[in-house]
Parts: C-alpha cells; sequence; structure tokens
C-alpha cells in the first residue's frame, strides 16, 4: 500500500536538502510573516474581529443543516442547481457528468484546493476532457506534473529557472531564443497562453471561498482575475464547494473577509472578490447559462459534534503554515498529501486516515504560533495532540483498513501523484541512506526507526525503471 | 430516491447526527439571516463624506490604480481621452451600454472611437460605470446586468472606471445596503481593488496576471451634499 503522508520522516529529510526550496522557504518567512504583521498592525479591530469570525462559523457549524437547506433553496431559485456529493468520487462523477452533458473538450480552472482534494484534474484527463489550470501557479505546477506545496502558493517551491525551463518545454511554438529571464516575461508569456484557452473552455471550474445562505451567492477571492474569467466566458460554471463554506449573511463574509486577505497574503483586501448568484439573467450581457454547485462532504459531517470539529473553522488563509516552524524548514510537499502545515497536519488525519498519516501530527514543535495567528481562532496544537493520543490508542480498526484502502484508492487514481511521491520517497531514502546501507535513525522520525532498522531502498522505483527500460505504460 | 437525492438525505442525516450532542447557541438561522447584523466596522470609516472621498483615493492608489478627478460629468470624455494619450494607448474604447455613460458628451473628444456591448477578448480598453466604492480599502464594486458586461471588467488590457463621489460608502456593509435597494442581487457582483495582479514566481509581486494590467478610475465629484455622509 503506497501512499506518501506515512513517509513524512524520509519527505522531510530530502526538502531539508533542497536548496531551491529552503531559499523559497527563507523568502517566504520575511515576505508572508512580515505583510500579514503589517497589516494587522494597521486594523486595531483585528482581533475583535477574530472572536466574531469564529462566532460566525460556531453558530454555522451548530446549525449546518438548515444553512445548507436555505441555500440549496436559492440556488435553485436563481436557476442554479446543487448537487450533494457523499464522497470525492461523487464529486468527480458529478463533473464529470456535467462536463458530457455539453460533450466539453476542453475545461479551465480556478484555483480550488477542492479540486485538488478530490483529484478531478487526472479524472478529467483519463475520461478525455483536458483540464487547464489558470491560476499562475497552479498552471505551472501543472505543467511539472506536481501537487501543489502551499495552499496559497501552490508553486512557492519553484524558482524561476525552473518555471522557464517548464515554459520553453510546453509553449514549443514560441521562439526558442525569447527571454525568460525575469518573472515579467513569464508572467507575460502566462497570460497570452492562457487568453485563448478562457475563449475556447466549455466549461469552468473554480472553487468558493464562501457560500452564502442569504443569497445562495457562492464567493471566490483572487489576485490574478483568472477565477473571474474562468466562471464568466464558458457556458458552464461549476464550483466545487466543501460544505463548511457557508456563511449566513453577505454581512457575516465581510467580517471574515476582513480577516482573509490580511492572514494570507497580508493585503488589505485582494484585487478580485467575486459574489456569483445562479446563472446569467435573460437580459444579461454575457455569464455563463449553467451554474452548477458541487457540494462536498468527504468525511466532514462526521466531525460535527467531534473534538475535531473546530478545524470545520478554516478559511484556508494559509498563516499557520507561514508562521510554522515545521513547515518553514521542510516545505508543503513533505507532507504527502494536499494540504500541508499546522491545518493538514489535523485535517489529512480526518479525511485519509489517522493511521496513513500518524506522522503529521508529530510535525510540530507544539510552539503554539500557529493557533497564535489563526485567524478563527482554531486550537491547531490541541488538535494535533488528539490526534497523536488516537493513533497511540487505537490499533487497526476496521474503520483505519477502510481509511487506508481509500487512501490506496487516492492514489491508484492519480498514477501521476503516486509516481512522484513514489520517486521522492525512493530518492530521499537511497540518498540518505547509501552511505551506510541501512538507516538507525531519520531526523523528526524517532519514533519510526526506534524500533525498527529500514533497508535503504537503492535506485530508482519499479515504474521508472520500467520506463527507463522501454516499458509501454 | 435517487443517487443524489440519498447522498442529500445521508449528508443530513451526519450534520444531525453530530448536531445532536452540540448545545445550541440560540440563534434561529432564520432571524439571524433577517437580522443582517454587522460586525464591528473598522473605525478608519468613520468620517465625513469629503474625508470618505479622499480615504478612498489614497487607498486605491496605494493599490497601483490610478486616479483622474472632474468637476463635471461632461469632463469624463476629456479625462478618459488624456489618460489613454499620456499612458499611450489606442484611442479605441469598449464601454458598457449603460444609458449615462451613452448619453456622456463623446463628440468633444472625435478622436475617440467608443464601441458599446461585451468584450470579445480583441479590446485593449474598457469603460464601465461603477455602483459603488469602498472607502475602507480603496475597493470598488461593479454590478452585472444587461448594461454591465462583466467580461469588460476582465478581459481588456486597461479597465477605465467612472465613479460618482456620491458612490463612495465607508464600509462594506453601507455598499450591500444600497446594492439590496437596488432590487434583486444581481449575477456577479465584482469587488476590485487595483489592477490583476500575482505573486507566484519568486513570491515578486507583477501586475496585470490575466486581468487588467492598468486600472484607472475618473472621480466625478456630483455634490457630496446629496449623500447621506455613508
Ligand atoms: S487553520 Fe487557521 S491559520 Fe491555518 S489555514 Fe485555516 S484559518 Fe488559516
Amino acid at each position: 500500500m503506497q501512499t506518501t503522508s506515512p513517509s513524512f520522516p524520509s519527505n522531510a529529510r530530502q526538502a531539508l536538502a533542497d536548496p531551491d526550496l529552503q531559499q523559497a522557504l527563507t523568502k517566504m518567512k520575511v515576505g508572508f510573516v512580515v505583510n500579514r504583521a503589517n497589516a494587522v498592525a494597521k486594523l486595531p479591530e483585528f482581533d475583535t474581529l477574530r472572536d466574531e469570525g469564529r462566532d460566525i462559523k460556531n453558530h454555522v457549524l451548530s446549525n449546518l443543516d438548515t444553512y445548507l437547506e436555505r441555500f440549496e433553496a436559492k440556488v435553485t431559485e436563481n436557476g442554479g442547481h446543487v448537487h450533494w456529493c457523499r464522497t470525492a468520487d461523487e464529486a468527480r462523477r458529478t463533473i464529470l457528468d456535467i462536463c458530457r452533458s455539453v460533450d466539453a473538450k476542453t475545461v479551465t480552472k480556478g484555483k480550488s484546493m477542492i479540486g485538488e482534494e478530490i483529484g478531478i484534474n487526472d479524472f478529467l484527463e483519463e475520461n478525455g476532457v483536458t483540464p487547464v489550470e489558470t491560476d499562475l501557479g497552479e498552471y505551472i505546477i501543472q505543467l511539472r506534473k506536481e501537487p501543489p506545496s502551499h495552499i496559497i502558493a501552490p508553486a512557492i517551491h519553484v524558482p524561476k529557472e525552473k518555471v522557464a525551463e517548464s515554459f520553453f518545454e510546453t509553449h514549443d511554438q514560441l521562439d526558442a531564443d525569447r527571454n525568460l529571464d525575469e518573472p515579467r516575461a513569464l508572467v507575460d508569456e502566462a497570460r497570452s497562453m492562457l487568453r485563448q484557452k478562457y475563449l475556447d473552455a466549455d466549461v469552468g471550474i473554480t472553487g468558493a471561498n464562501f457560500l452564502i445562505a442569504e443569497t445562495g451567492s457562492t464567493v471566490i477571492v483572487t489576485n490574478e482575475g483568472n477565477g473571474d474569467l474562468t466562471q464568466t466566458l464558458p457556458k458552464i460554471h461549476i464550483v466545487t464547494a466543501s460544505l463548511e463554506k457557508i456563511v449566513p449573511t453577505l454581512e457575516d463574509a465581510s467580517t471574515i473577509l476582513r480577516l482573509l486577505a490580511r492572514s494570507a497574503t497580508g493585503q488589505e483586501f485582494s484585487s478580485y472578490t467575486t459574489f456569483s448568484t445562479g446563472p446569467r439573467r435573460p437580459e444579461d450581457a454575457d455569464g455563463p447559462e449553467q451554474f452548477h454547485v458541487v457540494l462536498l462532504d468527504n468525511g466532514r459531517s462526521a466531525l460535527l459534534g467531534t473534538e475535531f470539529q473546530d478545524i470545520l473553522r478554516c478559511i484556508r488563509c494559509g498563516a499557520c503554515m507561514n508562521h510554522c516552524p515545521v513547515y518553514g524548514a521542510v516545505g508543503g510537499h513533505a507532507y504527502g498529501w494536499v494540504y500541508p502545515g499546522p491545518m493538514g497536519a489535523v485535517l489529512t488525519p480526518t479525511l485519509i486516515g489517522v493511521d496513513q498519516a500518524a506522522h503529521l501530527p508529530n510535525a510540530s514543535t507544539f510552539c503554539g504560533k500557529c493557533q497564535q495567528v489563526c485567524p478563527m481562532h482554531i486550537p491547531l496544537p490541541k488538535l494535533m495532540r488528539h490526534y497523536r493520543e488516537r493513533a497511540f490508542e487505537r490499533g487497526l480498526t476496521p474503520g483505519t483498513l477502510r481509511a487506508g484502502l481509500k487512501m490506496w484508492a487516492f492514489f491508484a487514481r492519480r498514477p501521476r501523484l503516486y509516481q512522484f511521491f513514489a520517486g521522492l520517497k525512493m530518492r530521499a531514502l537511497a540518498a540518505a541512506g547509501r552511505r551506510r546501507g541501512r538507516f538507525k535513525s531519520l531526523p523528526l522520525a524517532g519514533g519510526w526507526t526506534r524500533h525498527r532498522d529500514m533497508p535503504a531502498p537503492q535506485g530508482a522505483t519499479f515504474q521508472q525503471q520500467w520506463d527507463a527500460a522501454g516499458g509501454a505504460r | 430516491m435517487t443517487d443524489s437525492a440519498r447522498a442529500r438525505a445521508q449528508i443530513l442525516g451526519m450534520i444531525r447526527k453530530g448536531k445532536a450532542s452540540q448545545t445550541p447557541d440560540g440563534q434561529s438561522p432564520d432571524e439571524r439571516i433577517d437580522a443582517k447584523r454587522r460586525g464591528t466596522i473598522p473605525a478608519r470609516v468613520d468620517k465625513d463624506h469629503a474625508a470618505l472621498v479622499e480615504l478612498f483615493v489614497d487607498h486605491a492608489t496605494a493599490l497601483s490604480a490610478t486616479v483622474s478627478r472632474v468637476d463635471d460629468e461632461s469632463e469624463i470624455p476629456g479625462a478618459v481621452a488624456d489618460y489613454l494619450a499620456g499612458e499611450n494607448l489606442p484611442a479605441t474604447l469598449c464601454a458598457a451600454p449603460d444609458p449615462a455613460l451613452q448619453a456622456l458628451p463623446w463628440d468633444t473628444r472625435p478622436a475617440l472611437t467608443v464601441r458599446y456591448g461585451r468584450s470579445d477578448g480583441a479590446d485593449e480598453v474598457s469603460l464601465t460605470p461603477a455602483f459603488a466604492a469602498v472607502a475602507e480599502t480603496g475597493t470598488l464594486m461593479l454590478r452585472s446586468g444587461p448594461d454591465h458586461p462583466t467580461t469588460l471588467n476582465f478581459l481588456p488590457d486597461t479597465h477605465v472606471v467612472v465613479l460618482r463621489e456620491s458612490q463612495i460608502v465607508g464600509p462594506y456593509e453601507e455598499a450591500w445596503d444600497r446594492l439590496r435597494a437596488a432590487g434583486p442581487i444581481p449575477r456577479a457582483v465584482n469587488f476590485v481593488s487595483g489592477p490583476s495582479r500575482t505573486a507566484d514566481i519568486e513570491q515578486t509581486i507583477q501586475l496585470g496576471a490575466h486581468g487588467p494590467r492598468r486600472l484607472h478610475i475618473v472621480l466625478v465629484q456630483d455634490g457630496e451634499g446629496e449623500s447621506d455622509g455613508g
């Protein structure tokens, strides 16, 4: 059974030895952290707003059924559709069915963590629909066939030289001698390459930062404008959202919006915050003809009423990872699933099973910085400790076995992700262990290696050897 | 029961099961939605209207938007033409088919070519009216409608927005009140704060990622006396 969260220790070791990654992480520590501190200092009401944000979400979580029903009724009234999906698989199939209903060839995508969580890109591609990521960071990692390493800056680990490499390789119709040394040139090239894709796409898929029960609106917050082009130009707009994204009113969204950009990038407000309410109206000059909300549970409803409910207040701002010494040392890929950092250390075991992600709640110095900066007052260290206790107390129960199988299925459906992480793991372990051939200990892995020696893998994964030997896939 | 109906019932069932172990907070969702209660409004917007106008301009320019101010709406065509000439941009624009924009004396600047409608991606410059603007963060509020194509806000390289001083409010909540008073919520409400930007390559900020590279605001003085001060 191949997973990658279980190999957090070796992923981490590889990350520590990666100079590009280390440079990016150093920059992040001065960038995001200083910018957030400045933005917070300019808003004396910030702490009061945090309390209010927490209270709004707590109120919603204790009335989630009513708010979701109200939201659904409003979406329907506005001419849209809500699709309830229990699992990632149901969400993927729902999206594919909508794409097929208009015989879609290409789909543009705004940045969406739910899209990553359900693995929509690989699934669409396997079924003959080409997904095109339009957020610059997502576009870069799509070309590099990598998962994101940060929830708001997915390509934070990629230096500009590597971006240029991918662009030269992919945009091979352009002049091979063009200069792509500077970020400006790279941004301009991505802009011009993606222009036509927006206009050609049959379906646009975005995520949502909020769902508004009062109006049936979905909200996206972006800086690039790609999400708006994605949802305005195609015939169909599909919104993927997990069910805890709901807030009662436009006022409540405004309160939390005052926290979001400041916590994320240190901006007072992002360039574009868009409230979408149903498909285009009969007299409208433009906009999508169909509006679908794919509402994903994927294990979240089971957290209600448990000690883990607090994580459902998360607004995905990324502040906890920006301030985390462990994330700051190893980056996002080491965490081995879509959500890294402290919020990922809590959410990942919840979604893929505590046996698969048992290392993650340990990936903490318990310094408490994440909780200090979390705009929604989520007690992240406490939640990580709950998991440590659980992992310790529980052996393999039928429940965790099922979760493990789910994890295996997750990677089985994402051959690229599997190869990426399997390769990462092999390289890291091989590099670290070659000298001795055997590990006695790995950093951050005391609990793991204390009781067993791990043989060091030699060389490539089976699939890499198969490819190198000319094997067809 | 269809699959989707079964999924819906099961998800709601799970939620209700989880809810049973929580203590209700005593607020009914319906009442809460009807009350539209505001959270804390930052004290920075606690100002008279003239000061809010200045606050808006300060915030918008800090976000790399540019602002030109005119005393009367008859001066809008001149301000637009001068801005385009100053930036070395073509004197051709696609404007929202908004009656107030169409009624402007465009013939005073015959060198300008104005077309009305949605953008097809070929236009370099667009011109749209704002619905409101939020001084708190220098943010424009734009809304979709028959006279207000959303494509004009995102496709062209340069976006010029006409804003009247009386449309400037303090916090977002005032803008929502005005929108609700104007009828049902439109399909799209776009809050725009400065031009498009990205920091996805090595965390260096670049303007003009996918949306407009330039955002220019023509701010028209229209007698702040009619405003209620917020
Ligand atoms: S846990 Fe808190 S700090 Fe971390 S992403 Fe979520 S809201 Fe932001």
